[in-house]
């Protein structure tokens, strides 16, 4: 095919390229320009080569044993999160209704925390958690359980990892509930008529026809997950001691707290790395499955 | 195995409080007997699907009863009913192989492990699927799909019957012959009583021993494919077996006489038992008049077009404003716009209200 060649062609890609250099590149090549620097304040830096990465993978460093103890205890987040919220949401969105005005109760009713701003969600479980005056708190030491996030490492845990279930497990339901609109009668019916017990129904029709939205609903949690900040940093602001403080957290602290730019340019590059790997990977994942689907289809 | 009886069975999807007619299926009392092969003929919406639905057990019927073997089934659910159903689109399992798919509702029954082994290598045999019993049920076409979904509802051997929903309209015309004589075979082979529901005239003719008509959620008549064309017991059947259909003429009827317009047809039986007050009407199948040069004393009508089907010819004809067709007898020249009809007396039905009367000889 002859291309025709017409150099003004550029100027209709002009307006794009600017866009995505001012609201993507430039920023972007600011913090690796940070990040091969050092400062000590008054605008001036000193040139450090690749010195922080090194310093940031070591784990026996400073920001290096930071650096991974945030991520460790990010993942280890993360994992519980998965294995509470993807289950409980499986379940919710079996036992929502399929049909008549409840149906429109239910997904309100589910999409209500999604709606609630993360700072709010914050502060209403630094509330709700308080042994003083919060509604938790309180009857949980009135009832002889011990609870107090301030100062106990297991509850400020309990209470972090409840709040993101209490958040985000309806996102993982509707996901699944929409999943589960969308297989036919004739599968169930099929089913009856197989004399399949609901445990057979889930797993040989129910749990496959979900797996493309399932596969999404994971990858939205952990990318949340990975990247959560504001609700730990308003409820436990990464204590007692540094037993919540996860990647982010840590990261504002260093590039905030301390002011060490360079420092903190490296390490967000290295965990917006991270999450781009897991990204990637859970794109090939997707698009593999989709191609085969379509495949699939093509052929019947 | 067994005889299923149908007791009073009417359904209405409305709930009781709704009058008969809007019954989705309206009150039929019949027997289905062990190992015969039926099928529910009837245009879409004439109930013949709720029908199946309610023998299987999807739908609780609103009245009546089912009887398996003498014993009332009607409130047990659909497990717990010895019945197989094979529905209008495949059903796959598609992270099971095809062997685990067609080994499902036994594994399902808790069959031992070497029977359900024996009885899967024999449909697989059957269905020409034993090549793929060990590959994952995807990426397959619709009639490979099919073929799995129709080895699932003939996989038990115990079964009161297997109901099959219109099981081939996903299926290549060339392919649907194929699968149908496979049923048919697959009927003697196995000796399961089998319920066919298709709105296919043909498909119901080729592969039933009895056709149940079906018109709006009313059985018309039952009988075997040649019952049906030489006698229907109603116009509809009349109209909705045979191709061309049956014609049928608005008639005064009196003794051995029928009257259209100013012309008289003597007719093979006597009618002094027709109702008062009812709408009489004639039936003759088109095969059955034969058109002739026009002459008197023959019913004349005005030809619309030819149609030459190769082996016969029917010419399609206007008496008045009704539409008509009759044979064109080989080596006819047609004569024109207009022509006689030379009728087969005793092939001539006739009908009040639409339904057959008998005649007296």
């Amino acid at each position: 095919m002859d291309k025709t060649v017409n150099q003004k062609a550029w100027f209709l890609v002009l307006p794009v390229f600017l866009v995505v250099a001012f609201s993507a590149i430039l920023p972007l090549m600011t913090v690796v320009n940070y990040s091969m620097q050092d400062t000590f304040g008054n605008n001036q830096f000193f040139w450090n080569g690749v010195g922080w990465f090194k310093e940031l993978l070591d784990p026996s460093s400073d920001l290096g044993g930071r650096f991974f103890a945030s991520l460790w205890r990010n993942l280890f987040f993360s994992a519980v999160i998965l294995a509470i919220e993807v289950p409980l949401g499986i379940v919710v969105a079996l036992s929502m209704p399929r049909d008549g005005w409840s149906v429109a109760a239910c997904l309100v009713t589910l999409a209500l925390p999604l709606l609630i701003p993360w700072n709010v969600v914050g502060t209403i479980w630094q509330i709700f958690g308080r042994p003083d005056i919060g509604l938790l708190g309180y009857a949980l030491n009135g009832i002889g359980i011990n609870y107090n996030y301030v100062s106990n490492e297991f509850d400020a845990w309990a209470t972090v990892i409840v709040m993101d279930v209490w958040h985000w497990t309806s996102l993982v339901a509707l996901l699944c509930y929409a999943g589960l609109k969308s297989i036919p009668d004739a599968y169930y019916q099929a089913a009856q008529i197989d004399g399949a017990s609901r445990w057979a129904v889930f797993t040989a029709i129910q749990l496959p026809k979900m797996n493309r939205v399932l596969l999404i609903a994971v990858l939205l949690r952990f990318m949340d997950s990975f990247m959560i900040y504001t609700e730990p940093f308003v409820v436990t602001g990464g204590g007692p001691g540094n037993s919540t403080t996860f990647v982010s957290i840590e990261l504002v602290k260093i590039a905030l707290g301390q002011f060490d730019l360079g420092k903190a340019a490296a390490l967000s590059l290295v965990y917006n790395l991270i999450i781009i790997i897991v990204c990637w990977i859970f794109y090939t994942i997707m698009t593999n499955a989709g191609a085969e689907r379509r495949v699939e289809q093509g052929a019947a | 195995m067994a005889r299923i009886d149908l007791v009073e069975l009417a359904h209405s999807y409305g709930g009781n409080a709704a009058d008969q007619a809007s019954y989705a299926l309206k009150p039929i009392s019949m027997t289905w007997r062990q190992g015969g092969a039926y099928a529910l003929l009837g245009p879409s919406g004439c109930g013949k699907t709720t029908l199946l639905n309610l023998i299987s057990g999807i739908v609780t019927p609103s009245h009546g009863k089912i009887l398996f073997d003498g014993v009332d089934i009607t409130p047990l659910s659909t497990q717990k009913r010895n019945i197989a159903q094979v529905f209008q689109f495949p059903v796959i399992y598609d992270t099971m192989t095809v062997g685990q798919n067609l080994a499902f509702p036994l594994r399902n029954r808790g069959v031992p492990n070497s029977q359900i082994d024996a009885r899967v290598a024999e449909i697989a045999r059957l269905l020409d699927l034993t090549p793929d019993l060990k590959r994952k049920a995807t990426r397959l076409t619709a009639d490979a799909k099919q073929k799995i979904s129709l080895g699932r509802g003939l996989v038990r051997s115990d079964v009161a019957a297997v109901l099959f929903d219109e099981p081939l309209t996903v299926i290549d015309p060339e392919l649907k012959w194929q699968l149908r004589s496979k049923l048919k075979a697959l009927h003697r082979d196995l000796d399961l009583t089998m319920i066919y529901v298709t709105h296919d005239q043909t498909e119901a003719l080729t592969f039933a021993d009895t056709v149940v008509v079906m018109h709006e959620g009313r059985v018309v008549q039952s009988g075997t494919p040649a019952e049906l064309f030489d006698k229907p017991a109603h116009t509809f059947v009349g109209y909705f077996i045979g191709s061309p259909g049956m014609n049928i003429l608005p008639a005064e009827v009196r003794g051995r006489e029928a009257r259209i317009g100013d012309h008289t047809i003597r007719l093979g039986r006597s009618y002094d038992n027709l109702p008062e007050g009812a709408k009489i009407e004639l039936g003759v199948r088109p095969e059955f008049v034969d058109v002739a040069p026009e002459a008197p004393g023959l019913l004349s009508a005005t030809i619309d077009r030819i149609d030459d089907l190769g082996r016969v010819r029917f010419a399609r004809l206007r008496i008045g404003d009704a539409k008509f067709g009759a044979r064109v007898p080989p080596g006819f020249a047609v004569p024109g716009t207009t022509a006689g009809l030379v009728f087969d007396a005793s092939r001539i039905h006739v009908y009040a209200d639409s339904v057959l009367v008998e005649g007296m000889s």
